[in-house]
């Protein structure tokens, strides 16, 4: 059975301060890392001989608009069958440089995990094979999981709900 | 009569016959196509009738609900859940109540878990009749796909006993279910499980053994296990290839760990495997449901969570503070605590999984799903690469893609 304990300190072994701010919401081994040492992160789990993290369950992105440097983070869900642990790892990008190595060399579900993350952050994700909006038609020209589009056409007063704290 | 002067430009002579140019053929298969089941659509290059290549266009349906959960209250988001897997929307529904509860950290009662378990077990029956009796369809057999309507019906209506809708269920409350199970859904229950078995039976003796059935099923589209999990396989589609991953098992959620059932492995993750893997699944979740409903604990059937759960009617006439918390509910002015959880369940089509981040606010900051059918239906094209096209139908057809769970 590994502990989070465990793998976050082959990770600190391993990778020195490029991983940080450990977090354990609900028990989930949480971690940051930088663009330039994720793939070797995801490498190094995947091809581990005991940990053997071979599976990704999942990649999405989310916009802080508040973060100053630090608007958009793309994050990581990785899954270890052989011994039922899973992480997350997360990535900070700022907003005037965003972008990131495909990680689709070493998981070929991140292929489309990633088009999403494009087609609604707008996140490069560098190498990837096709990177073209995959739910949106190609021919919107914003990113709409962005912050700053409200669901709601922001001119229309009848529709003001300020009574009850939106 | 004019003389007509016929000439013979059009017949080359056989000395300088054109050299031929081998040309690929471009299929559309889609988007509104009835062997596609979901509106997506394939763009098909075909060598005669192979297949070399092919190419998806997806998001016809979609209905940006990871943008509109941003807005909306956590209860109202659950309307949004049973949109996704339409074939089995309760699933949906209590993954997405699971997630809230871990993120809340509500403890549901025994008797609520138990209710779940049933209802999320014959949502995977009826998932898997659905895909099991498609796949009879698309291969010629017809009558399979009928006599296992009529159960899915039966399912609906214990549905409809149990929340009052048959396909977008909107099933049980943030602490628990709505109400508890009434006699006659309990009666309902019974009946299923004592009926079901004859007709799954029935559906077993059309096409397990059936010659053609295996002709046209077996070594199509194949997957091994080590490209199955590349392309992040979950579910019955992993099964079929090997791997014995099942979210109930290995992350036990809503009690599961009370109940025995086995989990069947394919080898090959062909088209067949699939079909066999979804077919004993669908007795094993028989078998729960059994084991559930004969064992129905005793006690509340939602979670002591006055802030959370909507109290009863009657207290809301008589007690003030019943009065202020049904206000504060129905409003959506609850505010969740700040966190970010993941929570996954094993849905029809494998690990349904929900990712909220919420910030304390009355809706999340940010909820993504992990939708099964999303991630796996990128393997589409390498798996019938090489196929004829009919051959590429069942394929499509046994990986059961939900079009409202691939666009969300």
């Amino acid at each position: 059975m590994l502990t989070n304990q465990e793998v976050a300190e082959a990770l600190l072994e391993k990778f020195g301060d490029q991983v940080f701010d450990f977090e354990e919401p609900y028990g989930l081994l949480t971690l940051s890392t930088t663009r330039e040492e994720i793939l070797s992160i995801l490498g190094f789990l995947r091809d581990h001989k005991t940990y053997q993290v071979i599976f990704m369950t999942d990649l999405c992105g989310i916009h802080y608009p508040d973060n100053q440097g630090k608007e958009f983070q793309v994050v990581y869900h990785l899954h270890s069958f052989i011994h039922n642990f899973r992480l997350r790892i997360k990535v900070s990008l700022a907003e005037s440089d965003l972008h990131i190595p495909t990680a689709t060399g070493l998981f070929a579900c991140a292929n489309w995990m990633e088009r999403e993350t494009y087609d609604f952050y707008g996140i490069l994700f560098d190498g990837h094979p096709n990177l073209v909006r995959i739910l949106n038609i190609e021919e919107m020209d914003y990113f709409p999981m962005r912050k700053e589009y409200p669901m709601e056409d922001a001119t229309r007063e009848d529709k003001t709900d300020a009574l009850f704290g939106r | 009569m004019a003389d007509i002067e016929l000439l013979p430009h059009n017949v080359p002579s056989q000395t300088e016959l054109p050299e031929l140019v081998e040309e690929l053929t471009t299929l559309n298969l889609g988007p509104t196509h009835p062997a596609t089941h979901g509106i997506f659509q394939n763009i098909l290059k075909m060598d005669g009738e192979k297949i070399v290549s092919g190419e998806q266009t997806i998001g016809y349906i979609h209905r940006a609900f990871e943008k509109i959960a941003e807005r909306r209250p956590f209860y109202q988001i659950t309307t949004l859940t049973d949109r996704m897997n339409y074939c089995s929307s309760p699933i949906n529904n209590l993954g997405w109540h699971m997630t809230v509860e871990k993120l809340l950290g509500v403890e549901v009662p025994k008797r609520a878990q138990y209710i779940r378990v049933i209802m999320m077990e014959l949502a995977r029956i009826t998932d898997h009749i659905i895909c099991n009796s498609i796949l009879g369809v698309d291969t010629g057999a017809f009558t399979g796909f009928l006599y296992v309507m009529q159960k899915r019906e039966e399912v609906y209506e214990i549905y409809e006993e149990v929340c009052g809708a048959r396909l977008t269920t909107n099933m049980g409350r943030l602490g628990g279910m709505e109400r508890d199970l009434s006699n006659t859904a309990i009666r309902k229950i019974h009946e299923f499980i004592k009926s079901f078995p004859a007709v799954l039976r029935e559906l077993e003796k059309l096409l397990n053994r059936n010659r053609i059935f295996m002709d046209r099923t077996i070594n199509v589209g194949p997957i091994s296990a080590e490209r199955a999990l590349s392309y992040g396989f979950t579910g019955p589609n992993l099964r079929a290839a090997g791997i014995d991953y099942d979210v109930r098992v290995m992350n036990p959620y809503s009690s599961y760990q009370d109940f025995e059932f086995d989990v069947p492995i394919g080898q090959s993750g062909d088209t067949f495997d699939r079909y066999m893997v979804r077919n004993e699944e669908m007795w094993q979740s028989l078998k729960i449901v059994e084991q559930a409903i004969n064992n129905l604990p005793e006690g509340p059937y939602y979670a002591d969570a006055p802030e959370y759960y909507l109290p009863p009617k009657d207290e809301v006439y008589r007690n003030m503070e019943a009065l202020i918390y049904h206000f504060k509910i129905v409003m959506g002015e609850i505010d969740a605590p700040a966190g970010e959880v993941y929570h996954a369940v094993e849905g029809g089509n494998g690990e349904l999984g929900f990712y909220l981040i919420s910030d304390g606010g009355r809706a999340p900051y940010r909820l993504h799903f992990r939708r099964p059918s999303f991630i796996y239906y990128q393997a589409y094209p390498e798996m019938c690469k090489g196929s004829t096209l009919s051959d590429a139908i069942l394929t499509m057809s046994s990986l059961n893609v939900i079009a409202g769970e691939l666009d969300a």
